[in-house]
């Protein structure tokens, strides 16, 4: 394969006082015209981790090591400048909470104008260009909708228009971090359809970051598995999904409802809670919660192996052993 | 039917009640201030005869009483007072002569004018120093700002303005404002002169609250979702900073300013005293220590209606400010 699009090497965050690791020795790449999905319970790092791609990591956390590469530039040491000229134009993203990402103030159209205005000279044709991407979101009375406030949107409409602005400029990698989370579930399917239909006429690359596997299954092309900061598979979705290795990933697609099973049983659930990603000593993160840890497990941390149709990190992998 | 639906929807409309209420308001403040003026110790006669008051006789006392209108009952002072305000002219100034209405007329651009400048210098210099501390909480620049706040708050004004007033006037035998007052359709130049270092001074005393009102609001909006969006998008951090951070941060940046103005248009008492202003604060204090109560009374409802309307006008720039707010 050649150079992939975007490509994140051991990448580490941490907060700045009182050093917590938050994300650890992560590595991923997104090739073009590809879809990778970051699946992972709440505070498994996966956000943090899309963050810092545009270097819009919370104040008092940083990326302590690794460097992330896009298109052969490593965006860890570009200047702000550089970097700033990247967002919004090669670079997109689609934020979780579409009721507090909008500037409450400012007018929908000029929101999005904004965006055209920090990369480009205005001209008269700038305006047409809002009007056809909120159109192509499937907004409807595009320009009473660009004369309107965030406030006079619905969430699902928000969404869209956060979805308009990010694709205004045609990026070469969209970004979206749980962008249905706060939508409902109906809603919610509209904008994978509308996202998936974008990706396809643009033959954008994404990295699609969610807690629910139902989700991205069939709108990304490969998965990794986040746990307390660290990933532990990774591969196409195929391969995750018929022939899940870690134990964890297993635990997480038998927690899955299905709309087939008629036999009315509980929801299987994996038993305790996440480790803290900066209490993780030197041994498997999954090891408390795993069924098949061994003494083995809780002395030492497993490694990544594998190819990029499929790595997992662990010392026992279920599947084909048993 | 139709007609009583229209009638109740003004009723509860958001402008009526507004208006209502600050009726209601400026009535209170009213009887409150006719009523204090009767309480503290002295009246007209020894406001206007001091220690002398005591070789008045009885007769003498009795004339003046009812010269001065004293002698009436409390609630027909009330209503012949109010009744002289609602029409316009505001009561009788016997130290002047003049009625008070003719005094506020003018004394009342000089507050007007001193207020604005004050304002205006204090929300420039308080925002720009808000800003600047903002940028990087805790930091070396943070401190200085902090400390500008926390200087600008504790010195008071009549030490700066006693402090100005003695350095230009002793050292540099510069005090225009003890020459005639002008206003600034008749002589600009001296105008500015004249309100430049009492416009200084007020300014300092606004711009202390309102830096320490921009920092709070630009540190709380800056954590904001819509911001790391506008950041996300490729927008330039000055710009994010004006567009997004403090246009969200003006509604407490405007109510302090509203604050602000409107204390300074109830009459800087003391800076207009010490620079010798003919303004509304001086206009009042001589009148209580004369206990010329129709003048006092008339110039605090001035105050007061100045301070309600300022309270109006903040609410309606609060919804250009916000599209939130209907």
């Amino acid at each position: 394969m050649s150079q992939p699009l975007l490509s994140v090497r051991d990448l580490s965050i941490s907060t700045v006082q009182d050093p917590r690791i938050l994300v650890n020795d992560v590595s991923f790449e997104i090739h073009a015209g590809e879809a990778v999905g970051v699946v992972g319970e709440s505070g498994s790092g996966k956000t943090l981790s899309a963050l810092s791609v545009l270097g819009l990591l919370p104040r008092g956390v940083e990326v302590s090591a690794g460097t992330i590469d896009f298109d052969g530039n490593n965006l860890l040491s570009m200047d702000q400048e550089s970097l700033r000229k990247l967002r919004g134009l090669d670079i997109s993203m689609v934020y979780q909470d579409p009721m507090t990402a909008l500037n409450p103030v400012m007018k929908i159209g000029k929101q999005l104008l904004e965006v055209i205005e920090s990369h480009e000279e205005l001209n008269e044709n700038s305006l047409d260009r809002v009007r056809q991407a909120l159109e192509e979101v499937g907004i409807p009375d595009v320009n009473r909708a660009m004369e309107s406030y965030p406030h006079e949107f619905s969430g699902g409409m928000r969404q869209r228009v956060m979805i308009a602005m990010a694709l205004i400029l045609s990026p070469k990698l969209l970004i979206a971090d749980e962008p249905t989370t706060a939508l409902d579930v109906t809603i919610q399917q509209q904008i994978l359809a509308l996202v998936a239909e974008e990706r396809q006429k643009r033959n954008m690359s994404m990295l699609w970051i969610t807690h629910d596997l139902g989700v991205v299954a069939n709108l990304v092309d490969r998965l990794v598995v986040m746990y307390a900061g660290r990933i532990v598979e990774s591969g196409s979705v195929k391969e995750i999904f018929t022939n899940p290795q870690h134990p964890y990933t297993s635990g997480l697609l038998s927690s899955l409802p299905t709309t087939t099973d008629k036999t009315r049983k509980r929801l299987t659930s994996i038993a305790g809670v996440p480790e803290k990603p900066w209490l993780v000593g030197n041994t498997c993160a999954f090891a408390p919660r795993c069924s098949f840890a061994t003494q083995e497990c809780r002395s030492q941390a497993p490694h990544l192996v594998g190819t990029l149709e499929k790595s997992v990190s662990c010392f026992h992998p279920v599947g084909r052993a048993r | 039917m139709q007609g009583i639906s229209t009638l109740r929807r003004l009723f509860f409309s958001s402008t009526f009640i507004r208006i209502a209420s600050a009726i209601t308001t400026l009535f209170g403040i009213s009887i409150f201030v006719f009523l204090v003026l009767r309480v503290i110790p002295g009246n007209t006669i020894t406001g206007a005869f001091g220690i002398e008051t005591g070789a008045l006789n009885p007769q003498q006392i009795a004339e003046l009483r009812h010269y001065y209108g004293i002698d009436q009952p409390m609630i027909m002072q009330y209503f012949s007072w109010i009744s002289s305000f609602l029409s316009g002219n505001f009561g009788y100034s016997y130290a002047t002569g003049r009625s008070v209405f003719a005094l506020t007329k003018v004394a009342l651009p000089v507050t007007i004018e001193l207020a604005f400048i004050g304002t205006i210098l204090g929300v420039i210099m308080g925002i720009a120093i808000g800003m600047f501390s903002a940028r990087k909480p805790g930091s070396f620049r943070d401190f200085g700002g902090q400390l500008f706040g926390l200087l600008a708050l504790a010195i008071p004004g009549f030490v700066l303005s006693t402090a100005i007033v003695t350095i230009m006037a002793n050292k540099f035998h510069y005090f225009p404002n003890s020459l005639e007052y002008m206003a600034p359709w008749k002589d600009p130049w001296m105008n500015f002169q004249q309100m430049m270092f009492p416009g200084l001074v007020l300014g300092i005393a606004v711009a202390a609250p309102v830096m320490r009102t921009t920092r709070s609001a630009l540190l709380e909006t800056i954590d904001k979702d819509f911001v790391r969006t506008a950041l996300g998008k490729g927008v330039p951090a000055r710009k994010v900073q004006f567009k997004h951070v403090l246009r969200n941060s003006l509604i407490p940046i405007v109510t302090m300013t509203g604050i602000q103005f409107g204390y300074l248009l109830g009459g800087a008492v003391i800076v207009e005293k010490i620079f010798a202003m003919p303004g509304m604060g001086r206009q009042v204090l001589e009148a209580i220590t004369r206990r010329e109560y129709a003048t006092v009374q008339s110039s605090v409802m001035v105050f007061a209606i100045m301070f309600v309307t300022i309270n109006i006008l903040t609410d309606l720039v609060y919804r250009r400010v916000d599209p939130r707010i209907k």
